[in-house]
């Protein structure tokens, strides 16, 4: 009732000035970039970047109360990487930045791919296409893969209505919502050549690079400390190895294959007190992963290039 | 004549940003918001069209606002109402209604006696706009 009834009584009184180093601490801004910090191991690039973005919205906002600026910025991003390389991860971060900045008004994070908004028949498309935007509105729609809704070889494909749709969005109802697309640098670069439209209402294009062996041992740890797992001695000289390995394998997904493999090493883990254990385990026999949960694993079956190379 | 029902109807008119804020309410007590028209406002009318359906799922009230545009650009000469229905255990019913749009030029309704054995008089209420068939009542 409050909204509709209270007459607006005066205008908001203009600051003279603003205490930046201020705003960074009391939007919790600060908190978000330290926990980024924290959390997410290497991606230097990636946090360099949020970080410029988050003080450029810091700006703006100052400007905006003091009178100098009234556009709200185009915020919509666009994610390159390999798989693995942390884009939902970092995306469900800036979500919660933008949030706190003011720029969103809940900060959620709606995941889509290619099947949610693209229908299976005529006219199926644009109620599709709609309903997961009416769901992201005050939030953050990321598209996963994103290339797949063009579908160059087949002109009759409905992914283009979908786009369209999305692009009128992303114009019109700025205030409303951020749309960051993601997927592969290359497949997205072609996609951004095929649609320019995007092109031009993306601001901030930012590339993941993969991660360097060191940092996918760091992750693994982190991981596995998580879940209050450890890594004695030879199981880690086991899993830097695995990791390079892996490496050149097809399918290598960076963090992901590393998840996936501690998930393995830990079944195994599992199975092995399971049959060679008499009588009862402590803490730290549950909780420890040695070298042979992991050797055991295909990839140390396949040759790799270099011992390909010289038999 | 300025027809009166659900809330806010005796206020002048909301604008979009009010209605937005009523909608958040709704949505933050975790009420499903949706839109009804029609072109028979007789108060016992309870069937209105619904136009889409009925938001369980949207954190925003932003997305009300762009399918009430959507709704005016097609039934802008008709009378729209937001519904919130509170579908929690016990209640489910609507909680809250509201007209967000009526026509340039509301007509009123006229109100009908008829006479019967002994003098009696029955009354009943006619909208003077659904003496023309439906769809082209107003405008």
């Amino acid at each position: 009732m409050s909204a509709t009834a209270e007459p607006e009584t005066s205008a908001p009184e203009i600051p003279s000035a603003i205490d930046l180093r201020e705003e960074f601490e009391s939007s919790g801004v600060k908190d978000v970039l330290a926990e980024l910090d924290r959390d997410l191991i290497g991606l230097a690039p990636v946090k360099k970047r949020i970080r410029e973005t988050a003080a450029l919205l810091l700006v703006e906002r100052a400007r905006k109360r003091m009178g100098l600026a009234h556009e709200t910025p185009t915020l919509h991003m666009s994610f390159t990487g390999n798989p693995g390389t942390g884009k939902t991860t970092v995306a469900l971060r800036m979500a919660d930045l933008l949030h706190r900045l003011g720029y969103i008004r809940k900060g959620h994070l709606v995941s889509v791919t290619r099947d949610d908004l693209v229908g299976q028949y005529i006219g199926h498309t644009a109620p599709k296409t709609k309903e997961i935007l009416k769901k992201a509105m005050g939030g953050v729609l990321f598209i996963d893969e994103a290339y797949y809704l063009y579908r160059p070889e087949n002109e009759r494909d409905y992914g283009q209505e979908a786009i369209e749709i999305l692009l009128q969005v992303m114009e019109n109802q700025r205030d409303d919502l951020v749309v960051i697309l993601a997927g592969y640098s290359q497949r997205m670069e072609r996609f951004f050549e095929s649609n320019p439209g995007f092109r031009s209402r993306i601001a901030h294009h930012i590339d993941f690079p993969d991660y360097t062996d060191e940092e996918l041992l760091e992750i693994a740890r982190k991981m596995l400390d998580h879940q209050n797992y450890h890594l004695d001695q030879p199981a880690t000289a086991a899993l830097t190895q695995y990791i390079a390995r892996r490496r050149e394998q097809p399918h290598f997904a960076n963090a992901r294959s590393i998840r996936n493999a501690l998930d393995r090493a830990r079944l195994r883990q599992a199975n092995r007190l399971f049959e060679t254990s008499k009588g009862p385990l402590d803490a730290t026999a549950l909780s420890t992963i040695s070298a042979e949960d992991i050797t055991a694993s295909r990839v140390f079956g396949i040759k790799t290039r270099s011992e390909a190379a010289h038999p | 004549m300025r027809i009166t029902q659900g809330a806010f109807s005796f206020l002048p008119d909301l604008t979009d940003d009010q209605i937005h804020a009523q909608v958040q309410y709704c949505i933050d007590n975790g009420w499903a918001v949706s839109l009804e028209f029609t072109d028979d406002p007789h108060p016992r009318n309870t069937y209105w069209d619904m136009w889409g359906h009925p938001m369980f799922d949207n954190p925003d009230a932003a997305a009300l606002i762009m399918e009430l545009k959507d709704c005016r650009k097609v039934y802008g000469d008709r009378y729209i109402r937001v519904v919130a229905f509170d579908a929690s255990h016990g209640w489910e019913s609507v909680k809250l209604s509201f007209i967000v749009n009526r026509p340039a030029d509301e007509p009123g309704f006229r109100l009908e006696r008829q006479e019967t054995a002994g003098r009696r008089i029955r009354y009943t209420t006619k909208p003077y706009a659904a003496d023309r068939p439906a769809g082209s009542r107003y405008g």
